[in-house]
């Protein structure tokens, strides 16, 4: 698997992301957290792996995991149509705008998040609210689970096949209490 | 006008008592004072006039950066790391340095627009005069120049005024531009204070430009019925010689125009444009085709359809050369501002260059003097044409489906489409004898070449797409409706009560380029899904032609199915990029019009009346310059919020209100002067949206304002909560903050409505006067 960033000219500069090579270490740092939370984007019913959409995926991997989910754009309204409820939707810009808020309590308002996780948003789109916190939210950790490197995240999984990405998140969900 | 220049040249006079040569009097200005409105505070305000304005604006929205680079580069100091609260060896920071990047995008945006108009007005004036008066609408508008007069308290009635204004806008964006340089400003909101400022002055400039260019060469004039213009390569007759203009400055194109009527050729040849030319050459001659927005230089290029491809500014692709010469069509550089390296052949004689061009000794020739660019670009054409209607210029299938067989699938090419279309699949399919998957990609590419430049084996992918989906790029026949022009007075005078009272939900500006994340639809269904909901939709430039291209089931485009009067369901093409300065226009003529607000000079009261009042929004969806992020500039001094769609994320800079922040919402009531909150009304000045369906809901939303009667409101929560059902499944959660009193809440909503109520713990408040300026309040509290 490559940590080149997925698209080419999305060169990070002085900070690049470490690598995440087994999910296991993905697991782990979520397991540390305190208050993680789980970005969800538009592209989450657009990708498709093993006759499932990513969404799917995503749902399980909550469910185990109870990493609340913040669902962007019209997002909510397909966990919605699959009896998942995210604990709360707003636009990918807002809540970049809220995490580098320390002030913000997060969507329960009791205490800001300490990893934001991040899948589904369109690549350069995602890069971008990601600079943005590597620059206006130094403490905050950030992780992505897409199958598309991207640097300027804290952690981030390398570019992957779907089949790769499918295992990696279903091999997450399992090691979960709720996911066995 | 308030002023005038007098000049007196005497080159010889004899008297009784003495001989004067050569004697030269300038009187700068003389005082015209027919216009009666009272001058306002702040004409022709400099930098930090609006400054407190512009800070009541940016304390609510604050700025969220984006940065797409953690370094600044601009100095020999440099490089400089700025990530996470690092300082440069100047000192600036990143948000400082973000805001800075802001302000050049809008100075580069500002100067094209203001430069453009320079161009044209100087020409103008040239061939037409000074004293030629500005008509941009007869009787139907007496407000001409609703922008100009805000910011400059300039009436200008001929060509002539205009360049008092443009001295104006000049001096204001070289100001702007020097304050990026190292040492100077160090602050991010007096940096974003100062991007407002220069879109303020790019509406200026792109106002000037387009009443000059309406008012001299016979376009619309403010009409609602202006002409169905054809649409689409599938509406030019190819087998004429044809002239594919591409740019946005309409002078080389008149000439060519002018040159064909004049030797009686109109009917023999075709002259298409690409980008906003395109509306300035079909607002100028009804026999001109557009062929589409910027992205598809390369689709049209390639496809060997021009016989001569003319360019003017902006927006041109720089490897234009390059590209012609694969498709042997000759080019003419028509703008000093974009020469393409040609040899400048402004003075030579016309027969060598037409000599020159048709026998390709050269490929390109830069010719300034727009009378001449219609004489050779109508002379070549008509000699070059038989020779390449015998050309073919894409890849034949047999070739596409050998070459793919080549391809290594080794993904760069996907890895550097701005859409990470499917390219590798596509290719594979094609190996295999299935172009299918190629022409599946054709309504989505966007035409920028990407593919091809990081090919490791030079694959011509582009082209491949480009034939692959050919039948449907010669097939396509629709229609726009010609560039009207401003909004008259009385369509004003008929919607502004409306408007401002809430009973026309909202009017909604479909502008910009054509970067689309996933093809063109979207703005159709966006405009079409509003219009149906009788909010007034006003479109220009690239997103224009985009909103034409496509057909309801009855075969009809929405130029056709829609009426094109600033009316309730209307959908309006204003024209090109510098048209843009009307829908402002139209913002700032409800103030004056309908609510008598006077506009001399007076800026801080209009941009304070049409933020609270007017339920204005901007969907640039595809936007991509600096000249879209101008406008934008422009349009949020003004109060009126802008969304992008994804790929204007990369503008890396939102203005972003917290509807969770009360504290951020409060207003003057003018009335008591008693503090009111408002809600988020609108949320947001500046918002990146991800998906279609989020910019439906989202620019129903930004439409609400603190000034709606209980009526308006109701109407506008009607759709806001209807479309976040149809497309996020459930009720909005933020319905307290928008309801003041029961009255707000739509009838047939009231039980869904009350249980959020309830559950908010909401409490009714009152509908005030609003206004953000402690000086409108007419009775103020002890």
């Amino acid at each position: 698997m490559s940590c080149e960033p997925w698209q080419c000219a999305e060169v990070s500069s002085t900070k690049k992301a470490n690598p995440i090579q087994k999910p296991e270490v993905a697991v782990a740092m979520i397991k540390k957290a305190q208050r993680p939370i789980l970005i969800v984007g538009s592209n989450a019913t657009d990708r498709w792996m093993e006759g499932k959409q990513l969404i799917d995926f995503l749902i399980d991997f909550a469910k185990a995991s109870k990493v609340p989910v913040l669902a962007t754009a019209h997002m909510v309204g397909e966990f919605l149509k699959r009896g998942y409820e995210p604990a709360g939707f707003m636009s990918a810009m807002d809540i970049g705008n809220r995490l580098v808020d320390y002030e913000w309590k997060g969507l329960d308002g009791k205490g800001h998040p300490d990893l934001a996780l991040f899948v589904g948003i369109p690549f350069y789109m995602e890069g971008l609210i990601l600079t943005g916190l590597m620059h206006f939210a130094p403490d905050l950790k950030t992780m992505t689970l897409d199958n598309m490197y991207h640097p300027h995240a804290s952690w981030s999984f390398p570019n992957a096949t779907l089949e790769e990405w499918a295992s990696n998140l279903k091999v997450m969900t399992s090691k979960f209490e709720g996911g066995q | 006008m308030t002023t005038k220049n007098v000049h007196i040249k005497i080159d010889e006079m004899k008297t009784a008592t003495s001989l004067v040569k050569n004697l030269e009097v300038s009187v700068g200005k003389v005082i015209d004072d027919s216009w009666n409105e009272p001058m306002g505070p702040t004409p022709k305000p400099s930098m930090s006039t609006l400054r407190d304005w512009d800070l009541k604006l940016l304390n609510r929205y604050k700025p969220f950066y984006m940065p797409d680079c953690d370094l600044c580069c601009l100095c020999t100091f440099g490089k400089c790391d700025l990530t996470a609260g690092k300082r440069g060896a100047c000192g600036l920071d990143m948000a400082a340095q973000s805001s800075r990047i802001v302000l050049l995008a809008c100075c580069i945006g500002a100067a094209t627009h203001t430069a453009h108009s320079r161009h044209m007005i100087h020409h103008l004036i040239e061939k037409y005069g000074r004293r030629y008066p500005l008509d941009i609408g007869g009787m139907n508008i007496k407000v001409e120049a609703p922008i100009t007069r805000l910011v400059t308290g300039i009436r200008p009635q001929t060509l002539g005024d205009l360049e008092e204004v443009l001295e104006y806008a000049e001096e204001q964006i070289t100001q702007a531009v020097a304050v990026a340089h190292t040492g100077q400003e160090g602050n991010n909101l007096d940096f974003e204070s100062k991007a407002f400022h220069v879109g303020m002055v790019d509406h200026v400039g792109m106002e000037i430009g387009d009443i000059a260019q309406v008012s001299t060469l016979g376009m619309p004039k403010a009409e609602p019925e202006a002409p169905l213009v054809s649409l689409g390569i599938g509406s030019v007759d190819i087998s004429k010689p044809v002239i594919m203009c591409i740019g946005h400055n309409v002078i080389p194109s008149v000439g060519i125009i002018d040159y064909m009527k004049d030797n009686n050729v109109a009917d023999k040849m075709e002259v298409v444009g690409l980008c906003c030319t395109a509306h300035d050459i079909t607002r100028y001659y009804n026999r001109g085709r557009i062929i589409g927005p910027i992205s598809w230089q390369l689709r049209f290029i390639r496809g060997g359809f021009a016989d001569v491809i003319v360019l003017d500014e902006q927006c041109v692709r720089t490897d234009v050369t390059d590209e012609a010469r694969k498709t042997h069509t000759p080019v003419i550089a028509a703008s000093e501002k974009n020469c393409m390296g040609f040899r400048n052949r402004t003075e030579d004689d016309t027969d060598e260059i037409v000599s020159d061009l048709v026998t390709g000794k050269v490929a390109g020739v830069l010719i300034l003097d727009p009378e001449k660019v219609g004489e050779v670009a109508v002379r070549v054409a008509q000699k070059v044409a038989p020779v390449r209607k015998k050309l073919k210029n894409l890849p034949e299938l047999d070739q596409i489906i050998s070459q793919a067989k080549t391809c290594r699938q080794c993904n760069i090419c996907r890895r550097n489409c701005p859409q990470d279309l499917k390219i590798p699949e596509a290719l594979k399919a094609a190996s295999e004898g299935d172009i299918t998957r190629l022409t599946d990609l054709y309504e989505y590419c966007i035409g920028c070449g990407r593919c091809e430049e990081a090919c490791p084996i030079k694959l011509n992918i582009h082209s491949y797409i480009i034939k692959a989906g050919e039948k449907f790029m010669t097939e396509e026949s629709n229609y726009c409706r010609a560039g009207r022009g401003a909004v008259q007075d009385v369509e004003i005078r008929n919607v502004g009560s409306p408007i401002v009272l809430g009973e026309i939900p909202g009017i909604l500006a479909v502008v910009g380029c054509s970067n689309y994340p996933k093809g063109g639809k979207d703005v159709y269904d966006i405009c079409r899904e509003f219009a149906n909901r009788r909010y007034i939709v006003v479109t220009s430039g690239c997103a224009a032609m985009t909103a034409g291209s496509y057909k309801n089931a009855e075969g009809k485009t929405l130029y056709e199915e829609f009426p094109g009067g600033f009316e309730a369901g209307g959908v309006l093409n204003t024209g090109s990029c510098v048209s843009n300065s009307h829908i402002a226009g139209a913002a700032i003529k409800v103030a004056n019009i309908f609510a008598k607000r006077s506009l001399r000079g007076n800026y801080e009261e209009i941009a304070d009346y049409i933020y609270n009042r007017l339920g204005a929004v901007g969907l640039a969806w595809g936007a991509y310059s600096q000249k879209a992020a101008a406008i934008a500039a422009g349009f949020w001094r003004l109060g009126i919020p802008v969304l992008v769609g994804p790929h204007g994320s990369k503008y890396r800079r939102m203005l972003l209100g917290r509807e969770d922040k009360p504290e951020d919402w409060e207003v003057y009531d003018a009335r008591t002067g008693d503090k009111v909150n408002v809600g988020p009304a609108p949320e947001h000045l500046f918002q990146t949206v991800e998906t279609p369906q989020e910019a439906m809901v989202s620019i129903a939303k930004l439409c609400i304002r603190p000034n709606d009667t209980w009526k308006g409101r109701s109407i506008k929560l009607s759709h806001y909560v209807d479309l976040h059902k149809r497309y996020y499944g459930t009720m909005p959660q933020d319905l307290h903050l928008f309801v003041r009193t029961l009255a707000d809440v739509p009838m047939t909503l009231k039980d869904e409505f009350n249980k959020i109520l309830e559950a908010k713990n909401w409490k009714e408040n009152v509908i005030p006067d609003p206004t953000l300026l402690p000086r409108m309040v007419r009775k103020m509290k002890e």
